[in-house]
């Protein structure tokens, strides 16, 4: 299946639209009437208190849950009720709020995986290991390789992901992303449970994958410093409902935003 | 001092991509094959018909239910049942198609049961864990039924079993009465060998990740682009293929004949068996449950015996049997518990201190 | 044509005609449902309390009846045999508690899961090393379950009521209804609810986990040897029971790992769905469709609803 062809965008163009989206389980709702948008090459960030429904948010828009009411467009194409894999298909990688990786896997054989839709050799070739399919795998390996460097996570690339510390484990999860090349990636607290030091590196690497390649990042945080520093535009979720959206500064004086944080310490 | 890494710098990603990075693994498994040939001209033909022979079916079985269940993480309990589909399938063809070699007919019979594992494995999409494993049951179940009651499958003979008919190869009878354990093992041994090896190269290319990928983390891979449906089906298909593959020379290189009964629920058992004290996920693995699990009963049947006629304690076939069921379940739980990796893991365990050698990390 | 009218109209007709033997099939059915139902609750039993899926609750059923008469041909009184037996289970619940379960605990569900394959085999083998393979007549007399058969005319016909059928229906609806009162009415029993929620709730109730699983498996063991001993007086003692008891995973798969109610109803349809399937639908495909019915209308009712009768639908969440 090959995605329609979408316009070509550039920057500060509307790449996904999220319009009155509701979503609820039974009894829970978890989402009431959001909207906003993410514009391409922009860090988008989606704060809020835990519960709030941020992470159901990104299951909206990579396609893991269907929202009951409201409309997300991608590309300028509403998109229909899909399976997550259609949607990873069409340009969106995420990271998980709980690591998500293959944990019996290498880190190399992680960031190879998340290469699997790019890889095209079909089945007889892959039986002999020959011709295409050994090509294939040494072009996305150098590719890999890259992303390794780019981490700084050479040494534990033959490593079982298992093993790794919680923070490198975050790391190989960004790599496993990033090796889908996607137009929109999507990070579900990428730094939390991190120290300082870790902090400061993932925040770099955010950065330069949003300057070197332009991706389009939409990121959940807690930690404010790092939201502020890091992201163009932020917008506020609490109890399922948004409360603010502009950039860092705006949102900070806002005062719902303040009430919503109140007593908390971030 | 032969067993090292150093000095084999890989300087590309061919090298390092390969499946036996290291030259002393390429030179052993050059070495084991050989050794395995050369048994066919060393061994008596007790070793061979009794030992070496089912030996090497079960292993292709295992590697089939290891591919599913150790790669793919679905557990079946049908694979008595999909080794079935294979026996019957090149009965029916070889029969049919006399002229065509029947060597081609054990390779396309795989192609039967993968259609119907592939069938079977429908359901997986929407269920998981034991769900799924009481899924596979109604395809053990009902495939056992279908080869007892369609008498079509074993072209209307009267006793209802299948039979080897004779079969050359190169005017070398292959199948059949005439046949030698000398010949069928070598036969047997040739199609494990390249059997193994396109597993092998399956697992460790894309396909492999993919099918990792999904019995790790299955909805992350789902995330990721994985199609969750294709790649359980091919791991079904795959999977069959090898246990019908399996299930052919079961019943026309081992036994040279056999009822339906040697593919009920019993056969699925001790399948998933050999692959859970094998190593769930390791190929080689594969081979070592099979050994021990069908070496064991042997082994217990001609030391029990000889120790306990001393004191006057005869030991019938049943008591091997009953002792056999009995130590094969308490490994069951004990692998789980100690070594959930199998003995896979101890083997690799071993090479790795092997190479460390003499030095204890 | 034909075949549409064979598969669709004429086991209709025949019912109508001969409604005697539709009641004596519904009859037969209702009474190996009941059964399915008491074995399926010994599963419901551990995995409410424990997550463990046991698989080994069939050959429970088995090993328990041939533990009763097997001591029993070797002389020991019925009575006593009765009581050993169930202390058998007894210690057959500690020694998996402490050997298989307590090593295995915190391990993924499909782990503990396999683990009671092995336990199957164990069992099979040792039960089979002590008491012969041969298969056994169940003690019927010696236990005072009741022989014979009742015939009633009824619609034209007549319908046959084997005694010990009607007996085991009562007993095992007997012991059904001990087992919902249990869970839902006495202190054991919530907390044995709770520990499926949460661990601390059980202790909180002063017993340990450890002491849980104890219980529950002793429990299902007597669950077990009812089950046996009643299947084992209509089909005698033997290891091919087990495949009889097999039944109960499909039944559970209809109403659901954790419902007392499902597993009844569960067993129920599977119980008068495959008599009804053999005898009526069963002659055109050569018949002994029983050994696989159960599976396929499992399988088909869970592409229709994974979470079986009575589960909740399952959201995933990552
Ligand atoms: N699969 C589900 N089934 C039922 N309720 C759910 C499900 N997923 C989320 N919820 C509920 O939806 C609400 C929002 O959850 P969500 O995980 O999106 O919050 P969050 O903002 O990511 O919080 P946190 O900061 O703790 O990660 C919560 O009340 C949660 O309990
Ligand atoms: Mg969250």
């Amino acid at each position: 299946m090959r995605a329609p062809d979408h316009p070509v965008m550039t920057k500060g163009d509307v790449l996904l639209a999220v319009e009155n989206v509701s979503l609820g389980f039974g009894g829970v709702k978890a989402l009431t009437d959001v909207s906003f948008d993410i514009r391409k090459s922009e860090i988008r960030a989606i704060i809020g208190p835990n519960g709030a429904g941020k992470t159901s948010m990104l299951n909206c828009i990579n396609g893991f849950y269907y929202p009951t009411d409201g409309r997300i467009t991608f590309k300028g194409v509403r998109r229909p009720k899909m399976r997550p894999y259609e949607a990873a298909r069409g340009g969106i990688a995420r990271t998980f709020q709980n690591v998500a990786l293959f944990k019996s896997m290498s880190t190399l054989d992680n960031i190879m995986a998340g290469r699997s839709i790019k890889m095209r050799s079909n089945f007889f070739w892959q039986l002999f290991r020959h011709g295409p399919a050994i090509k294939e795998e040494i072009e996305h390996r150098r590719f890999v390789e890259e992303i390794i460097d780019f981490l700084e996570i050479q040494h534990i690339r033959k490593t079982p992901v298992g093993r790794l510390p919680y923070g490198l484990q975050k790391r190989v999860e960004l790599g496993r992303a990033l090796a889908m090349e996607p137009e929109l990636l999507l990070l579900d607290e990428p730094m939390a449970g991190m120290n300082l030091e870790e902090k400061e590196d993932m925040s770099r690497f955010i950065i330069e994958v949003n300057q070197q390649y332009g991706t389009t990042i939409a990121l959940i945080e807690h930690d404010m410093g790092v939201v502020m520093d890091l992201s163009d535009r932020v917008v506020v979720l609490e109890y399922g409902r948004k409360i603010a959206d502009g950039t860092p500064d705006e949102v900070k004086r806002d005062q719902r935003v303040i009430d919503a944080y109140l007593g908390v310490a971030h | 001092m032969l067993y090292r890494e150093a000095g084999q710098f890989k300087t590309n990603y061919v090298a390092d991509s390969a499946i036996f990075p290291l030259r002393e693994d390429r030179i052993g498994i050059g070495l084991i094959i050989l050794a395995a040939y050369a048994l066919a001209f060393l061994g008596n033909s007790f070793l061979l018909q009794a030992v070496m022979i089912p030996f090497l079916v079960f292993s292709l079985a295992s590697i089939g239910l290891n591919i599913l269940t150790g790669y793919t993480g679905l557990l079946s309990l049908g694979t008595g049942a999909f080794m079935g589909v294979g026996a019957y399938a090149c009965y029916k063809l070889m029969t049919a198609f006399p002229g065509v070699n029947v060597i081609v007919w054990i390779f396309v019979s795989g192609f039967f049961s993968a259609g119907i594992g592939a069938l079977f494995g429908l359901p997986s999409l929407r269920i998981k864990g034991f769900y799924l494993a009481v899924a596979t049951l109604a395809a053990q179940f009902f495939l056992q039924w279908c080869f007892i009651r369609i008498p079509w499958l074993v072209n209307y003979n009267v006793s209802g079993a299948l039979d080897a008919p004779l079969r050359t190869l190169f005017g070398v009878p292959i199948m059949g009465p005439n046949a030698t354990p000398q010949v069928r093992y070598l036969v047997v041994l040739t199609i494990v060998i390249l059997l193994t090896w396109l597993a092998s190269n399956l697992v460790h290319g894309r396909i492999g990740r993919m099918w990792i990928a999904i019995r790790d983390m299955d909805l992350a891979a789902e995330l990721m682009g994985i199609r969750p449906l294709q790649t359980k089906l091919l791991a079904f298909a795959v999977s069959s293929y090898y246990c019908g593959v399996a299930g052919a020379l079961l019943v026309f290189l081992w036994y040279g004949g056999a009822e339906y009964d040697v593919f009920n629920i019993n056969q699925s058992f001790f399948i998933l068996f050999m692959v859970i004290i094998g190593g769930l996920g390791s190929l080689i693995g594969s081979f070592f449950g099979a050994a021990l699990i069908f070496i064991l009963p042997i082994v217990l049947g001609i030391v029990l015996p000889a120790v306990m006629s001393p004191f006057g304690i005869t030991v019938g076939s049943d008591v091997i049997e009953h002792l056999r069921f009995m130590i094969v379940g308490a490994l069951i739980i004990f692998f789980l518990i100690v070594e959930p990796h199998g003995l896979a893991r101890l083997w690799q365990i071993g090479k790795q201190k092997l190479l460390a050698w003499p030095f204890p990390y | 044509m034909d075949i549409l009218y064979k598969v669709f109209i004429e086991p209709f007709v025949f019912m109508g005609e001969a409604p005697d033997l539709l009641i004596q099939t519904l009859w037969e059915g209702l009474v190996s449902g009941v059964l399915y139902a008491l074995i399926a609750l010994g599963f419901v039993l551990i995995f409410k309390a424990s997550g463990v899926f046991n698989f080994a609750q069939g050959i429970m059923v088995v090993f328990s009846a041939l533990t009763l008469v097997g001591l029993y041909e070797k002389g020991v009184p019925a009575f006593l045999a009765l009581i050993l037996a169930v202390l058998v289970m007894l210690v057959l619940a500690i020694v998996v508690e402490r050997v298989v379960l307590r090593p295995l605990v915190n391990q993924p569900d499909i782990i503990l899961f396999m683990a009671t394959f092995g336990l199957t085999y164990f069992l099979i083998g040792f039960g089979e090393l002590i008491f012969g393979g041969n298969p056994k007549e169940m003690i019927t007399d010696a236990l005072f379950l009741p022989q014979g058969t009742t015939e009633l005319d009824m619609l034209g016909g007549m319908v046959r009521f084997q005694h010990l059928d009607i007996a085991a229906a009562v007993i095992a609806s007997i012991m059904i209804a001990l087992l919902a009162v249990f869970f839902s009415k006495t202190r054991v029993g919530r907390a044995l609810r709770a520990v499926a929620d949460s661990h601390k709730a059980a202790l909180s109730v002063g017993i340990s986990l450890n002491q849980i699983w104890v219980i529950v498996w002793f429990a299902a063991g007597i669950v077990a040897l009812v089950a046996g001993i009643m299947w084992g007086a209509r089909s005698g003692v033997s290891f091919s029971l087990q495949v009889i008891a097999l039944k109960a995973l499909p039944v559970l798969i209809l109403g659901g790992f954790t419902s007392i109610p499902g597993a009844i109803i569960g067993g129920l349809i599977i119980g008068i769905g495959e008599k009804l399937g053999e005898f009526y639908w069963g002659p055109l495909v050569g018949g002994g469709v029983e050994t696989w019915l159960a599976y396929v209308i499992a399988l088909l009712f869970l592409l229709y609803r994974p979470q079986g009768l009575f589960g909740e639908k399952i959201i995933e969440r990552i």
